[in-house]
């Protein structure tokens, strides 16, 4: 699943999907964090998942914050055409 | 015929969590549609959990459900909703190769490194009340450590939501226009 997240955010173009495949990829290290919580007979795993998932919802709270604000300036989601840096 | 084999059901439990992740996941990353592509993720944020669930971490399992696809998902639907997305663009383009390249090459990798680890690959469910030494129901338990061996770690993860929090009503805060 991470491989698939991966792939989903170095191909999309649309900022958006970009964000669903990050949050693909922080799944998929939450399986392995409660898999081997389990495997383990540990609690660490899953309190560091269960702290994942939370920084998961800041970070996209933020990156929707920040796809919000450049959609109103150049009323476009592709990344393509967000290149106000470049020089 | 499940009762006889002790181990049967759960397997198959995990091979449909884990096989619709998959496929959702794919199918998340692979539409061209957004609103197709956000059922796709809900789907898939639901087989995680019930993969939780398997693996006997039912308060994951809950929180997962309850902020990951109630939460999280619901914010992408309003900004969906807001941006009003008609038509996305092509898929294969110029970089996807060198994408799906990396990708091969980092699954092989991370199959390699999996069947030669010494946990072997083990399927991700236990029979039920096997070497489960907490005392407590997991809830609890996480709980327990929470507020105590990890106190600071939750402060901080606090400190951090509400510098989240500001961050996102700073970005979105619109001038007022005169």
């Amino acid at each position: 699943m991470f491989v698939i997240g991966l792939v989903g955010v170095l191909m999309r173009r649309n900022f958006l999907i970009i964000l669903y495949s990050i949050e693909l990829m922080l799944n998929a290290a939450n399986i392995n964090l409660v898999a081997f919580s389990q495997r383990l007979q540990s609690h660490e795993g899953q309190i560091l998942s269960l702290f994942v998932i939370t920084i998961a919802a800041a970070e996209a709270a933020i990156g929707l914050a920040i796809i919000v604000v450049l959609f109103r300036r150049r009323a476009t989601t592709n990344v393509d055409e967000l290149n106000l840096l470049k020089w | 015929m499940a009762q006889s084999a002790a181990g049967v059901v759960p397997f198959l439990f995990f091979f449909y969590f884990s096989s619709v992740a998959i496929i959702s996941s794919l199918l998340t990353v692979g539409l061209k549609n957004p609103v197709q592509s956000t059922v796709a993720l809900l789907s898939t944020l639901l087989h995680v959990a019930g993969l939780f669930i398997l693996m006997h971490a039912e308060f994951i399992a809950a929180i997962q459900i309850i902020i990951y696809a109630g939460a999280i998902l619901v914010l992408y639907l309003f900004v969906l909703m807001l941006l009003d997305l008609k038509q996305t663009e092509t898929i294969v383009t110029r970089q996807s190769q060198l994408a799906l390249f990396f990708g091969a090459v980092l699954l092989c990798e991370i199959l390699l490194a999996l069947f030669q680890s010494p946990l072997g690959t083990q399927v991700a469910v236990q029979p039920a009340g096997e070497g489960l030494p907490l005392p407590y129901n997991n809830t609890e338990s996480i709980g327990v450590a929470l507020f105590t061996d990890y106190l600071l770690q939750f402060e901080i993860v606090g400190v951090l939501l509400l510098g989240g929090v500001v961050g996102a009503l700073v970005l979105a805060k619109q001038t007022p226009t005169r």
